[in-house]
């Protein structure tokens, strides 16, 4: 079988791609996270008496909150499964990415595990945020110096 | 009205980071970390402020929130320490979620036990 037949072949057994489906379906969960995190920035605006600066750490614990439990309970993957971008890119994909490679390393142990572990998916957002605010918050300093 | 703009953007920020998933080899690692760039990025000349004061949790929640509020807490900082600011604030608004997300992962992961 020369190579041209073979990527033929190859490429007709490729798994369907439904792209339109997956983007339609994480539109629509990511959507119903941000209505979540609305209701609850509502009701801690409306309970506390205080300005959306001040509800915007609560709601994020509280999404965090949330999103871990539901890691736990296992629930949470089985909707990444369906969701996809819906489920990582909100605050509670980092959340959800945090307490799994916790979870993973749980049988190696409390401090090579869980201690090692905990930051083995989550770490590259962190570390990319800081180096990226690094740089620009630089630039922006230097162009205020001399503005 | 709130709701319907939170549940536009937010979608909308995630539809785009699917397409970028379905169209590259990318990993999911790979497309937050490239959207805590944008967002930090974006607060470059303060374009974030506006998009958080029309749009409410639906800017707050997505992963280019996080970029943001770790650029403003470095350059309020270094109105008052100078460049050192930078490294001084850094975490001054980001540390309710990262300090949260350590400790509710440890309680799980100690507390539950996994299935597979």
């Amino acid at each position: 079988m020369n190579i041209e037949k073979y990527n033929k072949v190859a490429n007709s057994h490729q798994p369907q791609k439904h792209i339109l489906n997956h983007t339609l379906m994480a539109f629509f969960s990511g959507g119903i996270i941000g209505i979540i995190g609305e209701l609850i920035l509502c009701f801690y605006q409306y309970i506390f008496d205080i300005s959306l600066k001040e509800a915007t750490p609560l709601m994020i614990i509280t999404m965090v909150l949330i999103a871990s439990i539901l890691t736990g309970l296992g629930i949470y993957d089985r909707l990444g499964a369906k969701c996809g971008a819906g489920t990582f890119i909100p605050i509670t994909g980092f959340a959800n990415a945090m307490t799994s490679s916790a979870m993973e390393g749980k049988s190696e142990g409390l401090v090579t595990g869980i201690g090692a572990n905990i930051f083995k998916l989550g770490g590259c957002v962190i570390m990319f945020g800081i180096v990226s605010s690094f740089i620009l918050g630089g630039i922006r300093y230097i162009i205020g110096y001399f503005w | 009205m709130n709701f319907l703009l939170a549940f536009v953007f937010c979608g909308f920020v995630c539809a785009l980071g699917q397409l970028i998933y379905e169209y590259t080899k990318w990993t999911p690692g790979h497309i937050t970390s490239l959207f805590v760039v944008i967002g930090s990025f974006l607060d470059l000349f303060h374009i974030y402020d506006q998009l958080v004061k029309i749009f409410r949790a639906g800017a707050l929640l997505p992963i280019t929130s996080f970029g943001h509020s770790l650029m403003h807490g470095a350059l309020a900082a270094t109105e008052k320490f100078g460049i050192f600011g930078l490294s001084m604030g850094m975490f001054d608004l980001t540390a309710a979620g990262i300090s949260s997300a350590i400790l509710f992962a440890f309680l799980v992961a100690v507390l539950v036990k996994p299935k597979s």
